[in-house]
């Protein structure tokens, strides 16, 4: 084939090119994607990280929901953690209250941070709090202990074959990845 | 079918380099298929080197020879060499010597590119391999480098790790667009969309796989490399990010990936069925229609390796009814294979035994796939040794199977001289045999509760695991028969073989002269 009608390979390769670039950029895309699409379903566990405001929520006691709590550490992350009550029964709309408890028993200083994960994950959407330690670092000087108070309530809408979910705190030790930030927490 | 109108005499072509320069300075696609086959098949040595001191390990409980921690390293290193270094590169070589002579044209639409492709890959897997030599030893994470096993859990070889995958990337993305680039353009006239070989047509749709998929890989390295030495999140529940989305967009790459290693291997058979059945192929246009939608399908199956993360029940039920929908397409085509045969004149030609034991193997190793999509049995098998059958059957007795045919098929072509058939029928007659002690006795080891990964397991498992450590040995060796059958065949011992080879051969590979000319279709032929 002469030079002359040999076919013109740019315009192909230039869009094959696109696609692999496209590509990359949807690997990463799928980043927010993924939670954009957990938020709206609620299917891997996450709760809003940020207060739930209690405003003219009525009261549904014509059920009962338990809720019930585990605590753990990551591997590496030596604080006690625990919590006042294993589970508590609430009618939907209903505010309660229930203290975790931490002692850093270590010599350093460590900054924690509690990742919730609720199962049934479904649920994890209907889980309001008002007020919560995990929004925060949370940091304890060696030896040090605090209360860590989270307020919540069930959103009525909750799916009615839903009567019991389990909420999991995990603690993390993020001193490193927060190293800069002064402790302005108590 | 077709005619070759001209057969290239190219005399006065030959200023090419002599000795080493000409392998790294080439741009012909027969003589970059020849480094990429050679390439895989020391790969493919090596890799299965790894894997028998992996039996060797497991051949009896308790810990004998290696330190756990390096037992995971050869698993690793194993599933990484023998899916990126042996599969991937012998079908991309494969492609190299054959699209272009299946289609009528006279190289690969971008030659040069073509050199890069090959060339920058051995570097990819010396990184990969002398990363096992560091301080703290290669990656241990297995093969899907799974996070936080990658991320927080791994050595300082990690970034060893990424780069040289970056590297095989980047080498079979140029080799996918390349392959694309020609089919589209460099079709001679009168070869039609609806008359080009499947084996053409099957890696067509690889290449678009190829390209749609390996940036995704790349983007899951490059998460892991910043989550481990730069501080992002991705994948690190402590920092927002969740670990649970590394395995989707790892399988999301992961499961077109695997059929990436498949569909050249059914366009081969497609190819060989044919041939010593004297018949034509029994549904030429389901077949391409059926690689099309299993490509498509790829795409939408990936959460049936995740069945037990966790997932909705929803989502458990649309993963597991899209995979087996998966086996239709792939039905399809083992009846397409078989119907061809069917009434055939058969003779049983090396490459045909091969082939004819890829269709049973591979079908089994569909069989147990299908196992594994049903949702509530797969919380059972998961992450156990009926996995490792599964997979093993679909690409050792599968891809590799399929691999071996091609050569056995195309050698003589290549070469000019037929092969040494009786070496080669004690090839087969050892890997078939080898290859079911090796893996058929996992289904039960993997039923009974064996898992995956590991160096030691419980008493009960030990009879079966000598045998198959005793089946993988004999696998092992039975391989140094090919070698010897393939370096007999390029020092040019043997019969000479006609133009066409195979009686009942077609296609435009065997109008050329045998050996095929370092040029050829330089004037295309016209296909009738
Ligand atoms: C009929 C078609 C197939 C079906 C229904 C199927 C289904 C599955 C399922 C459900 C799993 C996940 C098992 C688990 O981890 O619990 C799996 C794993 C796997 N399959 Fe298939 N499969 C099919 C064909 C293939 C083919 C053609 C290949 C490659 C050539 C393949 C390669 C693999 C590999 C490599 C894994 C394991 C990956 C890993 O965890 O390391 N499969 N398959
Ligand atoms: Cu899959």
């Amino acid at each position: 084939m002469s030079a002359s009608e040999r076919p013109q390979h740019g315009r192909l390769v230039v869009k094959l090119v696109a696609i692999v670039v496209g590509m990359f950029g949807f690997g990463f895309a799928l980043v927010p994607l993924y939670d954009v699409f957990c938020d709206i379903t609620g299917i891997n566990g996450k709760t809003e990280n940020t207060a739930a405001v209690y405003d003219g929520v009525t009261v549904d006691t014509s059920r009962t929901v338990t809720v019930e709590f585990i605590t753990r550490t990551n591997s590496g992350m030596p604080w006690e953690f625990t919590v006042e009550t294993r589970r508590v029964d609430v009618h939907p709309g209903e505010m309660a209250q229930v203290n975790f408890f931490a002692r850093n028993p270590a010599s350093r200083d460590i900054v924690g941070q509690a990742v919730p994960s609720v199962s049934p994950g479904q649920a994890a959407l209907f889980l309001n709090k008002t007020e919560c330690f995990c929004f925060n670092h949370q940091p304890l000087a060696a030896g040090a202990e605090a209360v860590m108070p989270m307020k919540f309530y069930v959103d009525p809408q909750l799916p009615e074959d839903i009567r019991f979910f389990t909420v999991q705190y995990t603690l993390y030790d993020v001193t490193a990845s927060v190293a800069d930030v002064a402790m302005n927490q108590g | 079918m077709s005619t070759a109108t001209e057969h290239a005499h190219d005399d006065h072509h030959h200023h090419m380099p002599t000795g080493i320069k000409r392998w790294i300075f080439t741009t012909n696609h027969k003589d970059i298929g020849t480094l990429y086959l050679w390439f895989a098949f020391i790969m493919f040595l090596v890799g299965g080197a790894m894997a028998m001191v992996i039996r060797a390990e497991l051949f009896q409980p308790g810990l004998q020879i290696v330190e756990p921690n390096f037992f995971n390293q050869m698993t690793t290193v194993h599933g990484l060499i023998m899916v990126f270094g042996a599969v991937m590169p012998a079908f991309t070589g494969l492609a190299n010597w054959l699209v272009p002579m299946m289609i009528g044209a006279p190289d690969m639409a971008l030659p040069r590119m073509n050199n890069w492709s090959f060339w920058i890959l051995p570097f990819a897997f010396i990184i990969l391999l002398a990363s096992l030599f560091m301080e703290g030893g290669g990656p241990a994470f297995g093969w899907t480098f799974y996070a936080p096993l990658s991320t927080t859990y791994s050595g300082d070889s990690t970034a060893l790790f990424v780069f040289s995958v970056h590297i095989m990337g980047i080498s079979s993305i140029m080799g996918a667009i390349n392959v694309i680039v020609t089919i589209w353009n460099m079709r001679a006239p009168g070869m039609t969309w609806m008359k080009m070989p499947l084996f053409v047509w099957t890696w067509l749709i690889t290449a678009f796989l190829l390209i749609a998929v390996m940036p995704v890989l790349a983007g899951a390295v490059t998460m892991v490399l910043t989550d481990k030495f730069f501080g992002t999140s991705f994948f690190d529940a402590a920092g927002g990010g969740d670990p649970v989305m590394f395995q989707h967009i790892f399988w999301f790459f992961g499961h077109p990936e695997v059929y990436i290693m498949i569909l050249p291997a059914f366009g081969i058979i497609s190819q060989i069925v044919p041939t010593f059945s004297r018949k034509k192929l029994f549904g030429y246009a389901s077949m391409v229609y059926a690689t099309t939608s299993i490509a498509l399908l790829s795409f939408i199956v990936w959460a049936h390796h995740m069945f037990t993360t966790g997932m909705p029940v929803a989502a458990e039920l649309f993963f597991m009814i899209a995979t087996m929908l998966i086996s239709v397409p792939t039905g399809v085509k083992v009846f397409n294979w078989v119907a061809t045969m069917w009434r055939g004149s058969l003779t049983f030609e090396v490459p045909m035994l091969f082939a004819l034991a890829f269709i049973v193997l591979f079908t089994i190793g569909g069989l147990s796939g299908l196992m594994l999509a049903i949702t509530p049995v797969d919380f059972q098998y998961h992450d156990t040794y009926f996995v490792v059958a599964h997979f093993h059957y679909v690409l050792v007795s599968g891809a590799v199977f399929s691999i071996m045919a091609a050569v056995y098929y195309w050698l003589p072509k290549w070469t000019g001289k037929m092969f040494d058939v009786t070496l080669a029928k004690w090839h087969f007659w050892c890997s078939l045999i080898s290859v079911n002690v090796l893996f058929f006795p996992m289904h039960f080891i993997g039923l009974a509760g064996m898992p995956r990964r590991i160096p030691d397991y419980a008493l009960q498992f030990a009879d079966f695991n000598k045998w198959i450590s005793i089946g993988g040995f004999a696998f092992g060796l039975s391989q140094l028969i090919f070698l010897a059958v393939v370096i007999k065949a390029c020092r040019k011992q043997g019969e000479p073989v006609s133009d066409q080879v195979w009686e009942g051969a077609e296609g435009l590979e065997w109008e050329i002269p045998s050996p095929a000319p370092y040029h050829t279709f330089e004037t295309p032929p016209v296909v009738k």
